[in-house]
């Protein structure tokens, strides 16, 4: 069900959900936690939703999505409240908020907060410059952005680097847990050699791929390549470099990996890129801070950077914290 | 320097990383069984779906059908399309289908086993299973020693320092004290006890997970969870099916050794155990065989137990057939289909605390539940008109199916007039958690993969659950017939009986 609340007020749209729970029936009360979008109002506020619905089949939660409009319009507030079917197994308010509210999205925020329950902000697109001084920001325990959907992806991670606070994460990280559970469950198995030297190579604009560098520069504590690849979506591959012989990850399609390993045969496993609601639905599930995505942004200063044409400039180790 | 303890990519603060299972092989005898194309081989593919099996995983099947690995292959995918949790990858699929195989023949032919040595052979070179198996036996008591046996005789049960052999059982773990030494003998002259994993499914079910959680995380009902305030506890296990064609393997078993000794006794075990020192298999084991050694019957068995055959009636709109119309089953028999049993803990925590324990088929719903049945406030500061809606406080741990917690307590019902009615809290799995839930089946096999024994009882706690179960099986053998129930009842009418003796009642679940 949907119920459209034209230019109203927070405390308005508390009582219609209050209402909507006592004549739909036992609506559940059980929500797990308080899921607050904040988008631009446009066609990728829908998406953002969708995703965080069927999340919410594993999390069941409130969603507040705060949608700013356009700046210069008088300040009002529209809310939209979604239950049942149209709300997987959450409850969905949309607050379309304009003029000098959009500014305030917070405020409007406040009131529609599950008692108790953590908070987790996401931002789609457009995240702010140091998310936990965003209004909203603050109000969460849990602060989720995605370098991938920035303009810049590889600068993203600059700032993330250099805005991070326990709490923090980004899509760009999620993205990765497939690779790093291959790669470590590699590790598991004998000869338990030290590892001498590290490649990652994928696509310029890869965030994750640059993650990936920095999770193994950090935990590994070696210098680690990171190679543009023009041929694959997303990260190509991984090679761990031994002395008896390279564990080596390859995945041309973005679909299926080939996995190499000395002594053992060559094999293929399923590696897919992931869906944005498998990666929100894992980012859900973990509201404690995340040390080793703090550890990893640390190490993407350890990384060289290989760029033999394009990027020259950038051929140099990038060193997030200092750039400008 | 990397070691299988110190691996640079592991990090303990690093909760993302699931433990994938390292290179292995699953091979499975019995194939063409319900069991293993409804629950194994779904199990196995979420599992891999989940990114947890190793790269290379193989499984095998062994049965006497004429087929080829690609026969075999349709059989698991049907399995899988029809009974998987997960959504269907073909990119899973086409990864997991590599590593199917099959052999053909009976259990009591050596040469079926040679061809499964030459099989797992070949596996270890092409797939890299890195001489890693497990065995899972889904087959009938009665060829388990057979199998064994062979596989003892072919060398495939043959550890060495870094290839591992595992073998999985189910139940029934033996029929008696004597036969389930028999049985924990014959396994572990081939496998050495760590090798051995016996499947309860029912503990790897979240819900008796979460048994421990809730008991042992929480402040708030640890210290209720005692003979002081706790009247009695009641276990319930109840089908609402009948034995359909499983007459053959149900018939001279019964309810009692189906489902008390193993299912019940285990839930009984983890409500009532004190504190492990950790959650390490070892500690958990050691607290449950303690809970289990002071477990025993409460007689006279002719007052404090109750058992009964069902007859045919009206069942949720379908006429169903009694127990002896199913066929299959002597006309004398005196196989139970419906056990209730009395049962004391003689230790400080649970002395005078009756736990009662039932299961039965053809009952008026499926459900396992525990229920937790606390006493009266000692005063009440009411008029007696006041709380005559008032029954006694409940805690109640919903196995299946719709897991989740239930408290039930007094509460003032609106009005001018002060009047006490019961009401309820609930706690859904569904509602906190959906979806992520996996099935039991894929937490045990992946554990079994693993090496990770936590969730499997080992034969003391087998031998246990005997000793407990079997005066009661003797009485019940030379003494009278079971009692008739109406299908879609609650049982016969000495379960009731025998829970008035001392003023109390089942709870209907």
């Amino acid at each position: 069900m949907i119920v459209d609340l034209p230019s109203t007020t927070t405390s308005q749209v508390n009582k219609k959900m209050v209402e909507l729970r006592e004549s739909g029936g036992a609506v559940a009360l059980g929500r797990v936690l308080t899921l607050v979008i904040v988008t631009d109002d446009s066609s990728e506020t829908e998406q953002a939703i969708q995703a965080a619905n069927e999340a919410s089949r594993e999390h069941p939660a409130r969603v507040i999505v705060v949608a700013k409009g356009a700046r210069q319009a008088a300040a009002r507030l529209d809310a939209q409240i979604r239950i049942g079917g149209d709300a997987g197994a959450s409850e969905v308010v949309v607050l379309r908020v304009y003029g000098e509210l959009a500014e305030e999205g917070a405020a409007s925020v406040v009131p529609l907060l599950l008692p108790d329950a953590p908070v987790v902000a996401w931002w789609p697109n457009d995240s702010p410059e140091y998310p936990a001084k965003d209004p909203v920001g603050e109000l969460a325990h849990r602060r989720i952005t995605d370098a991938a959907a920035e303009p810049d992806p590889i600068d993203a991670l600059g700032a993330r680097t250099r805005s991070y606070v326990d709490g923090d994460t980004d899509l760009a990280w999620t993205r990765l847990t497939s690779w790093r559970a291959l790669l470590a469950a590699a590790l598991d198995q004998p000869p338990f050699e030290p590892i001498r030297g590290a490649t990652v190579s994928g696509e310029a604009d890869s965030p994750s791929t640059d993650l990936l560098a920095g999770w193994l520069a950090s935990s590994l504590d070696i210098p680690v390549h990171r190679k543009v690849n023009r041929e694959g979506p997303g990260i190509v591959s991984a090679v761990l470099e031994r002395p008896s012989g390279n564990v080596e990850v390859v995945r041309p399609d973005g679909k299926i990996g080939y996995l190499t390993q000395p002594g053992q045969p060559d094999r293929r496993v399923a590696l897919e890129r992931r869906a944005v609601r498998d990666c929100l639905a894992e980012e859900l599930r973990r509201l404690g801070p995340d040390e080793i995505y703090e550890s990893t942004l640390r190490g993407l200063s350890e990384v060289v950077r290989e760029d033999p044409d394009e990027h020259a400039e950038e051929s140099e180790p990038v060193s997030a914290g200092q750039q400008s | 320097m990397s070691s299988p303890e110190h691996n640079p990519l592991r990090d303990p603060r690093d909760k993302r990383l699931p433990r994938i299972a390292g290179p292995a092989g699953l091979t499975i005898f019995g194939v063409t069984g319900d069991l293993s194309r409804k629950k194994l081989m779904p199990a196995i593919y979420d599992l891999s779906n989940r990114g947890l099996l190793p790269p290379g995983f193989a499984l095998t099947g062994v049965a006497r059908r004429e087929w080829e690995n690609q026969d075999f292959g349709d059989v698991v995918y049907e399995a899988v399309k029809e009974n998987a949790r997960t959504p269907f990858h073909q990119a899973v699929w086409d990864r997991l289908a590599e590593g199917i195989r099959f052999v053909s023949g009976s259990f009591d032919d050596p040469g079926t086993f040679e061809r499964l040595s030459r099989t797992i052979k070949e596996l270890d070179e092409e797939r890299g299973t890195g001489g890693n198996h497990a065995f899972y036996l889904s087959v009938p008591p009665g060829a388990f020693q057979t199998v064994l046996t062979n596989l003892s005789h072919s060398g495939l049960a043959e550890q060495t320092e870094d290839e591992w052999r595992r073998v999985v059982i189910e139940k029934p773990f033996g029929h008696d004290l004597e036969s389930a030494k028999e049985l924990n003998r014959t396994v572990n002259e081939v496998f050495p006890e760590d090798s051995v994993f016996r499947i309860d499914h029912y503990l790897g079910k979240e819900t008796v997970q979460n048994i421990l959680a809730l008991r042992f995380a929480n402040q708030l009902f640890e210290p209720l969870w005692n003979a002081h305030y706790v009247d009695h506890v009641q276990i319930t296990m109840s089908e609402d099916i009948g034995l359909g064609g499983r007459a053959g393997y149900y018939d001279g078993i019964g309810a009692a050794r189906d489902v008390i000794q193993n299912h019940l006794l285990q839930l009984l075990a983890l409500t009532a155990m004190e504190e492990p020192l950790s959650f390490s298999p070892g500690d958990l084991r050691a607290e449950k065989s303690k809970v289990l050694s002071a477990t025993k019957p409460v007689g006279p068995f002719a007052q404090t137990t109750a058992r009964g055959q069902y007859t045919g009636g009206w069942q949720g709109g379908q006429q169903v057939p009694g127990l002896h119309e199913e066929g299959g089953f002597a006309s004398d028999s005196k196989t139970e289909t419906f056990a209730a049993i009395t049962l004391e803990i003689e230790n400080r925590r649970w002395a005078g605390v009756p736990f009662y324990l039932r299961t039965g088929k053809r009952l008026g719903r499926r459900v396992t539940e525990i229920a937790v049945v606390f006493k009266r406030a000692p005063h009440l500061p009411f008029d007696d008109t006041m709380t005559e809606e008032l029954g006694q406080n409940a805690l109640v741990i919903r196995v299946q199916p719709d897991e989740g917690v239930t408290m039930r307590f007094g509460a003032k019902v609106p009005g001018t007039s002060m009047e006490v009615r019961d009401v309820t809290m609930d706690f859904g799995y569904g509602h906190s958690f959906t979806e992520s839930s996996p099935e039991a089946y894929e937490r045990l096999l992946l554990d079994v993969l693993l090496g990770e024994p936590s969730l499997f009882p080992v034969n003391e706690e087998v031998e246990l659950s005997w000793q407990i179960l079997d005066p009661i099986l003797d009485y019940w053998a030379q003494h009278g017939y079971p009692e008739k129930y109406k299908a879609g009842s609650w049982g016969p009418p000495s379960a009731e009986t025998m829970l008035a003796r001392t003023g109390r009642v089942w709870r209907r679940p």
